[in-house]
């Protein structure tokens, strides 16, 4: 695969949109790492496919520049290495599986020898060999996404955009789905992450970024343990009576509910000090969970119960 | 793309059904031309019986002319503007070729099949005529190729509006247009019977908006007998206002102004 070192596989500088007065995406700065599952989280309306249909010159940016694999979005000959999986795939219903995949690996630039080999590979990948030969009229919901994933892969691009992957597949179709993310970063390609299903971004991410109305919130790297703030629940007998002043200099947000604590430490060095703190106050502790926040619970805080709208 | 247009129709029975229509068409136009010789009578003067069989030639080759343009905006009004609107095209787009070639891929589609189509109405009831009643159009290649270049202009248009609005609305627009041909192309045609020159204007301007009625005019004129032009106020489609070759000139700069526009608004459009 070619790859050239150091160079960010996406890189965005005030990417803004507009349609007439309406703001779609505001101020998108982000880079993207090579050879990252990279997460793009935000609630509905936020500018996610905005900005992926940006990324991938089907609308050009009304400001800002976005350079993808070292080009400037849409260049028409990095086409060829990148791959693009759009929410609620949908194709021309009088071809075949095979055909489809034919057809795609054909108008990517690869040659029809090599796709005689490749497509019953690919549809075998996706789990749809005894449906090859059936015309996509005939597919379920969850058969056109993983077709669709098929044929965002079948030129094996360096740069993979999945937009809702998982949307209408059941659990073995999101198992399925996950590894074939994962073979692609062993393949070293990088893949762009667009899903709803925040526990499935948790478990395939790298790292994630979260967006609202089209400008990037926070982020966060999914592979180091987090330095932030932890979420802690104790469960103990005789805590002392000034126990939340005790500990105030290491949590915030405690709630005592009689043999019950629970609080948020400052960071994760604050831990051992907080239980030394219990135990030489009295308490004799029986349970100490100290939780990692969720990519939910972080989605929730970051954006507000209202999911920012 | 071109061939994944024609297999498309194919697929989806569109060419098949369209062929099958064409041959009812046909038949049902043999069964009338042999009847029509069947009842001559033997007092009927043979430059009548000339007049007639020229005029049903003429009327079998204007209804072939007729169904290939709403051949067209049936066929095409959706291919554009349905897989914009569906998202189908986001997956064609994102590919290593520029957009305009997705849009001429399938523009030489259609004009491919329209090219089998109108071969086999044209010369189907070109076969038809010659073989029951012994007559040929004059010039019968002239006049399928204005056919033909009729459909293609009409074919654009349809793909212009197809990058601009959905199906329907792109349809009706092309049905619309085509209807203001036609009637424009009435209009000058009656204007020859009449003193002023404002009827004429009017059917000119028609004319220049949507130049496909006189493309078929001068097709008509082409291809009409000197006899049966002659014996103008009897023929159906007597030439009395004939488009000039100026205005097939206008009707091909046409078709290439709109297939260019059609062509540079898809390619910067968003999609």
């Amino acid at each position: 695969m070619k790859s050239e070192p150091g160079q960010a596989a996406i890189e965005t500088r005030g990417l803004r949109k507009l349609y007439g007065d309406k703001v779609a995406v505001r101020n998108l700065s982000l880079t993207v790492p090579r050879g990252e599952i990279f997460g793009f989280l935000g609630p509905n309306g936020a500018g996610k496919s905005t900005s992926i249909r940006m990324l991938l010159g089907l609308a050009q940016p009304s400001s800002g520049e976005a350079m993808v694999l070292g080009r400037p979005s849409g260049d028409v000959a990095t086409r060829r290495r990148i791959g693009f999986l759009p929410e609620n795939f949908r194709f021309y219903e009088w071809l075949t599986a095979s055909e489809l995949l034919h057809l795609h690996g054909r108008l990517a630039g690869v040659a029809s020898g090599e796709l005689r080999k490749r497509v019953p590979e690919y549809v075998e990948m996706v789990g749809l060999t005894p449906h090859r030969d059936k015309r996509l009229e005939n597919f379920s919901k969850g058969m056109m996404q993983r077709i669709g994933l098929a044929q965002a892969l079948i030129h094996e691009p360096e740069l993979i955009f999945l937009d809702e992957p998982t949307s209408g597949l059941d659990p073995m179709g999101r198992r399925l789905v996950r590894d074939i993310i994962r073979a692609q970063r062993e393949r070293g390609a990088t893949v762009f992450l667009n899903s709803h299903l925040l526990s499935e971004i948790e478990i395939t991410c790298d790292q994630v970024v979260f967006i609202r109305e089209g400008e990037v919130v926070t982020s966060r790297d999914l592979r180091t343990v987090s330095e932030e703030e932890v979420r802690v629940e104790v469960r103990a007998r005789g805590l002392p009576p000034n126990v939340v002043e005790q500990l105030a200099p290491w949590t915030t947000a405690p709630v005592i509910d009689e043999e019950r604590l629970a609080f948020t430490a400052r960071s994760r060095e604050a831990l051992p000090e907080v239980v030394r703190c219990l135990i030489a106050g009295g308490a004799e502790i029986y349970e100490f969970t100290p939780r990692r926040m969720s990519l939910e619970e972080l989605f929730i805080s970051v954006m507000g119960r209202d999911g920012g709208m | 793309m071109a061939t994944v247009t024609f297999r498309e129709a194919a697929r989806k029975k569109m060419l098949w059904t369209a062929l099958l229509a064409g041959l009812g068409f046909l038949a049902l136009f043999a069964i009338g031309l042999h009847f029509q010789i069947a009842d001559f009578s033997r007092t009927t003067p043979p430059f009548v019986r000339y007049q007639i069989l020229s005029g049903m030639l003429m009327i079998g080759l204007y209804t072939v002319d007729l169904l290939a343009v709403v051949m067209t905006i049936l066929t095409s009004a959706d291919t554009i503007a349905g897989e914009i609107s569906s998202g189908t095209i986001h997956a064609i787009a994102i590919k290593p070729m520029p957009r305009w070639q997705i849009l001429i891929g399938k523009w030489l589609g259609f004009a491919a099949m329209l090219a089998v189509y109108v071969a086999i109405m044209f010369g189907g009831t070109v076969a038809v005529v010659y073989e029951i009643a012994g007559l040929t159009p004059q010039h019968p290649i002239d006049g399928a190729m204005l056919v033909y270049w009729e459909c293609l202009i009409v074919l654009s248009i349809s793909f212009m509006f197809g990058t601009w609005f959905s199906t329907l609305t792109n349809g009706v627009i092309v049905l619309g247009l085509q209807g203001l041909a036609f009637m424009g192309g009435w209009l000058e045609q009656m204007s020859g019977f009449a003193e002023g020159s404002r009827l004429a204007m009017v059917g000119i301007v028609a004319s220049i908006l949507m130049p496909t009625e006189a493309v078929w005019r001068r097709a008509a004129y082409d291809m009409e007998s000197p006899l049966a032009g002659a014996l103008q106020q009897f023929a159906i489609f007597s030439d009395v206002s004939i488009p000039s070759p100026a205005m097939i000139a206008y009707a091909s700069v046409y078709l290439v102004i709109v297939l260019s526009i059609a062509l540079y608004h898809f390619a910067n459009r968003d999609l």
